[in-house]
């Protein structure tokens, strides 16, 4: 489509169903009871002159161009704060109020910079649309008197500028960071004339305030006093694109505005469904990586790993690659290959990556990076509830009451949701923190947690358990809707579990280290404060019991009665992007698509028959069981998309042994990440602004992604698969990923009514989309469990083996940081290392003083597992006996340190409990150096052979 | 640990995870767990080390493992291990 702003109604939508009929300029529109009159206008396409409203927060009144008048009503109200009301005669236009507009225009230009031809929001100006639309021609005050003209820019943040000389103080920026974002850095500072937005505190600018970048105050500005660097280096776009961010699970949509094939600015998508018109600095801003000069553009290959790379052709490369996954097959077995799905990569990707290596390697050695975050999510979620997915919808937030948050940092990892649920806690929702770390939710501004359980990392069960028995023992099971719902024996057996005495409160503070009777106010609260909604992160997965933890959540709501409807449930917030649809299609080693066990010989067979080749019906090999088997020498090649197991996997040192021990490493990525460091094969990849696909977020929603450049390397990642397939002997014509989409509905019956039309249709939809549920499933179990009744399942605390002791007397826990994401490959090549240019290592006051540490030292941090370097800072954010620090930087290689322990059921690495050391250092330690020259010579490229196509 | 102490310690971590059951439910589990997401080489690494002698196994574990050996897989001994019916919605996983 061409370019064209989206249309801005001014004020938001009402909710309500009843309506309301009035008559404007001599028309009449019906409307929801509560739309303001602006509102009701804007539905009719009458644009009523406006500064200060736009429609992603409340009204304001306070520009005074959107009066209008009302039969019947004294003066001329604003239009934007008076509501619509049955019988009303409104008049937008009459020489009256025309008059009053062209007088406060007037006013507004007085004190404007006149440069409208060379500012850069020419023509995306709504003072400068406005001035025209109230026929400004003069204004008699002159230029010459006091005005702000000469004010300074502010250019501190890298992606914006703020230029006070052209702020009209309509406050939208201040009030999008209040009401949008949640972060209330912004403020007008003064009074009359002498007011003036201002970030933080009078000394700050925007760098060094509380701003976290997210873009709302940008986009809600409407002149160029906020405006992206990007449009003032490029110019406006000339056309827009709907596509779906590339970063965290909560799927924001965006508008890719594009000059050309230039992209200018990623702008949120207002209809988005999952983020409603906002982002976060990583979606917003942090795309330039895309571009970035260390992209990959040429396949490369090399016969070992000490050797420079050689660049070759496609041909050439996929040829060899196909030629030695049938070497090694030969040589070592069918089962001596595998590879590993995208969570980055879209579902007809991923698809077709483990579609490859089930009819094309014949074997089912697929695994997916889910494998480390979330892969108990779907254990314990199947157990209990029959599905492997959160049960809510994003918008479910807004109808909770008591809102408990599990191992998840959702204001630096999921910050678009974390706004919608500040605002529900502003609004007066109760909230419950159970994370050993003061995360920021639990004190923020006007946000502040009811009960913050900082329980010691690895006791998750035992706090959750200790829960359960103060709501059972106290009577506060809602025995109705056990009754209903759940197997009653079932739960009359963990009822009684769950009641012993060893699982009170008190019994556990010894070992969970939270305070009894703050845990029994925590249950209570839980249990009678209304709608309970539970979200949780890897801090609840990543444990040797972290299967076992999802399913003492799925108990926890289900002895409240908190599933199934609006404002309650339990979800998983998910890491990547694409980790639900990952493993939606099939990436696991021992299921297909549809989360459907290869034994089934029903199943297979359904697979089979239009696959045309013979699946093997044994489970494969996860990547740590992957890992493992080639250090025995018996697992030889991999073909990896799109994920870094060398930085992301845990006991870095191992994954490094593994994968030195393989004759042919693949790696299919954007850049030459740590992975290929060990690779003998390079594919070059795609970014997401370069092709088409979906990809579905926490919440179930499968969205498209829209393709708004070329591949700068010539191809989408599908279309690499493909030609690997086909150099594999298989016969494989797809000409667009629908095509994929198609089949993944022909063989999934969640996917059934899925296809990429649909999705265009509806903007997206949730899975299980089929005959019975044709648009979608916001919302899961609202009838009844998937599965028949809910199950509840005993969950005996079992600790794990990773102990401190003298050597090791302190706990590791790990986490992310808002501007970074994941490893930190994506964006490392952005600005966005301007906040965080290296992992930091937090620990508490006392410990710090016991070892002689002070902010800022270089501290030696040490495990059974291995060593590493990196800067301290002091803090009370942790308890006394832990330590946190992030994991986005290769240079700190932080899983060096962490250990091979893992979920009990799906070996899901046990990240956040690490027995470590901290000790003075120097600088680097010998691995640090020792890898650092090891990842300067294997990216060596040789001199550049022309590769042809 | 090597990758047969790795397996021995996993069989013996999904047995301390079914200890509520009772010994002989929480075998048939183990043995079910162990034959839904196992590859077979990792199977026959631990039949080979009941057959060396398999002393480091947990007695509900060994237990486990013995009757996989000679029953082959249980019938499905939790919800995750049992199949889904090829039309129902909803369906999930075992990671």
């Amino acid at each position: 489509m061409g370019y064209e702003p989206q249309k801005d109604f001014g004020t938001p939508a009402s909710r309500s169903e009843k309506m309301v009929t009035l008559t404007i300029d001599g028309e009449q529109v019906t409307v929801p009871e509560g739309s303001s009159v602006m509102r009701a206008a804007a539905e009719m396409n009458t644009h009523i002159p406006k500064l200060c409203a736009t429609d992603n927060m409340k009204s304001f009144g306070s520009c005074r161009m959107c009066l209008v008048e009302i039969e019947g009503a004294r003066g001329t109200p604003a239009s934007c704060t008076t509501p619509a009301a049955e019988g009303m005669v409104v008049r937008t236009q009459t020489p009256k109020i025309e008059k009053l507009r062209r007088g406060v225009m007037e006013l507004y230009i007085s004190d404007h910079p006149l440069d409208c031809l060379t500012c850069s929001a020419n023509n995306d100006c709504e003072l400068q649309d406005e001035a025209a639309a109230v026929g400004l021609r003069d204004v008699r005050y002159g230029y010459e008197g006091e005005n702000h003209l000469e004010l300074e820019t502010d250019s501190s943040n890298p992606y914006f500028d703020f230029d006070p000389s052209k702020c009209i103080v309509c406050s939208r920026c201040v009030r999008a960071c209040d009401e949008v974002q949640g972060t209330l850095a912004l403020a007008i500072e003064g009074r009359g004339f002498e007011s003036k937005v201002s970030a933080g505190t009078p000394m700050d600018d925007f760098m060094s305030s509380e701003c976290v970048s997210c873009g709302a105050c940008v986009q809600a500005c409407p002149t160029a006093t906020l405006q992206e660097k990007s449009v003032k280096e490029i110019g406006l776009p000339d056309k827009a694109v709907v596509t779906t961010c590339a970063y965290c699970g909560v799927g924001c949509t965006f508008r890719a505005e594009m000059r050309g094939e230039q992209l200018v600015r990623m702008v949120p998508w207002k209809d988005g469904k999952a983020n409603r018109g906002h982002s976060c600095v990583k979606g917003r801003f942090a795309w330039g990586y895309a571009n970035h000069q260390e992209r990959i553009l040429n396949p490369m290959v090399r016969e070992s790993i000490d050797q420079p790379w050689r660049e070759v052709s496609w041909e050439e490369a996929l040829t060899h690659a196909a030629s030695e996954i049938k070497r090694i097959q030969q040589k070592y077995g069918t089962r001596s290959v595998g590879g590993i799905t995208s969570s980055r990569c879209t579902n007809e990707e991923t698809f077709l990556v483990q579609k490859l290596i089930r009819a094309g390697f014949h074997n089912n050695n697929v695994d997916t990076c889910a494998r480390v975050c979330h892969s108990p999510t779907g254990y314990g979620l199947k157990t209990t509830f029959g599905t492997s997915a959160g049960t809510q919808d994003f918008d479910s937030v807004e109808e909770s009451d008591v809102i408990l948050v599990c191992g998840a940092n959702p204001t630096d990892a999921h910050p678009v949701f974390a706004s919608r649920m500040k605002k529900r806690l502003r609004e007066g929702a109760k909230l419950i923190v159970i994370d050993p770390r003061r995360i920021d939710l639990v004190r923020t501004p006007h946000v502040e947690a009811d009960h913050h359980l900082p329980l010691q990392p690895g006791t998750n069960v035992a706090v959750l358990t200790s829960l359960a028995h103060v709501i059972v023992t106290e009577g506060l099971a809602d025995e109705d809707f056990i009754r209903e719902r759940c197997d009653w024996d079932e739960y009359q057996d963990w009822a009684a579990f769950v009641s012993d005495e060893t699982h009170s409160p008190e019994r556990l503070e010894a070992v969970t280290k939270v305070p009894a009777e703050t845990l029994r106010e925590a249950a209570r609260l839980f249990a009678t404060g209304g709608n309970g909604a539970i979200y949780y992160g890897l801090g609840v997965t990543e444990h040797s019991q972290g299967s076992s933890t999802v399913m003492a959540i799925a108990n926890l709501a289900m002895v409240t009665g908190n599933i199934g409807r609006k404002g309650v449930g339990v979800n998983p917030l998910r890491g990547q992007n694409n980790v639900q649809g990952a493993c939606d299609m099939g990436s696991f080693p021992h299921e297909l698509p549809g989360y459907r066990h290869i034994s089934d010989d029903e199943t297979r067979k359904l697979f089979e028959d239009d696959w045309g080749v013979e699946l093997d019906p044994e489970p494969g090999l996860r990547i740590p069981n992957m890992l493992d088997a080639a250090t025995d020498g018996a697992f030889k090649a991999i073909y990896v998309q799109g994920e870094d197991i060398l930085q992301s996997d845990p006991n870095t040192k191992h994954v490094a042994a593994g994968l030195e021990a393989m004759e042919c490493v693949i790696v299919h990525d954007l850049f030459l990440n740590e992975t290929a460091n060990y690779a003998h094969i390079f594919l070059p990849g795609s970014t997401f602004l370069e092709k088409n696909g979906t990809f579905t977020n926490a919440e179930r929603r499968i969205q498209l992604v829209r393709r708004v450049m070329e591949p700068m390397n010539g191809y989408e990642d599908w279309e690499v698969t493909q030609e690997l397939a086909r150099a594999m002997g298989l016969d494989w014509n797809y000409t667009h990923p629908s095509q994929i989409m198609d089949e993944i509905a022909r063989l999934t019956p969640t996917f059934a009514g899925v296809s990429f039309d649909k999705i265009d249709e509806l903007g997206s939809i949730q899975w299980p989309a089929n005959d019975a549920t044709p648009e979608g499933t916001p919302v899961m179990h609202e009838a009844g469990f998937v599965r028949g009744k809910g199950k509840f399942v005993v969950t005996d605390y079992v600790p794990t083996d990773e102990k401190t002791g003298p050597r090791f007397p302190l706990l590791l826990t790990t986490g992310r940081i808002l501007s970074q994401y994941n490893v930190g490959a994506q964006t490392r090549r952005t600005e966005n290392s301007r906040w965080h240019e290296e992992d930091i290592l937090e620990m508490h006051p006392s410990d710090a003083e016991n070892r002689g540490l002070k902010t800022g030292d270089w501290t030696k941090l040490a495990s059974r597992s291995g060593e590493t370097t990196l800067r301290l800072l002091v803090t009370d954010r942790v308890a006394p006996g832990v330590v946190y620090t992030t994991f986005h930087h290769p240079a700190t290689q932080a899983n060096v340190v962490t250990t091979d322990y893992s979920d009990w059921a799906t070996n899901c690495p046990e990240y956040k409990v690490t027995a470590v050391q901290i000790t003075p250092s120097n600088g680097p330690t010998d691995w640090q150096e020792s890898y650092e020259d090891l990842a300067e010579r294997s990216r060596r490229i040789a001199e550049t052979v022309e590769a042809a196509e | 640990m090597n990758s047969l102490e790795h397996l021995v310690y996993m069989a013996n971590q999904i047995a301390r995870n079914f200890a509520t059951m009772n010994d002989v439910d929480a075998s048939a589990a183990v043995a079910d767990h162990i034959a839904s997401f196992w590859d077979p080489r990792m199977k026959q690494m631990i039949f080979d080390y009941l057959d060396d002698d398999g002393q480091e196994l947990s007695p509900v574990a060994h237990s486990a493992i013995v009757q996989l050996q000679s029953k082959g897989a249980p019938p499905p001994q939790t919800r995750a291990t049992e199949f889904n019916a090829v039309d129902e919605g909803g369906r999930s996983d075992a990671g």
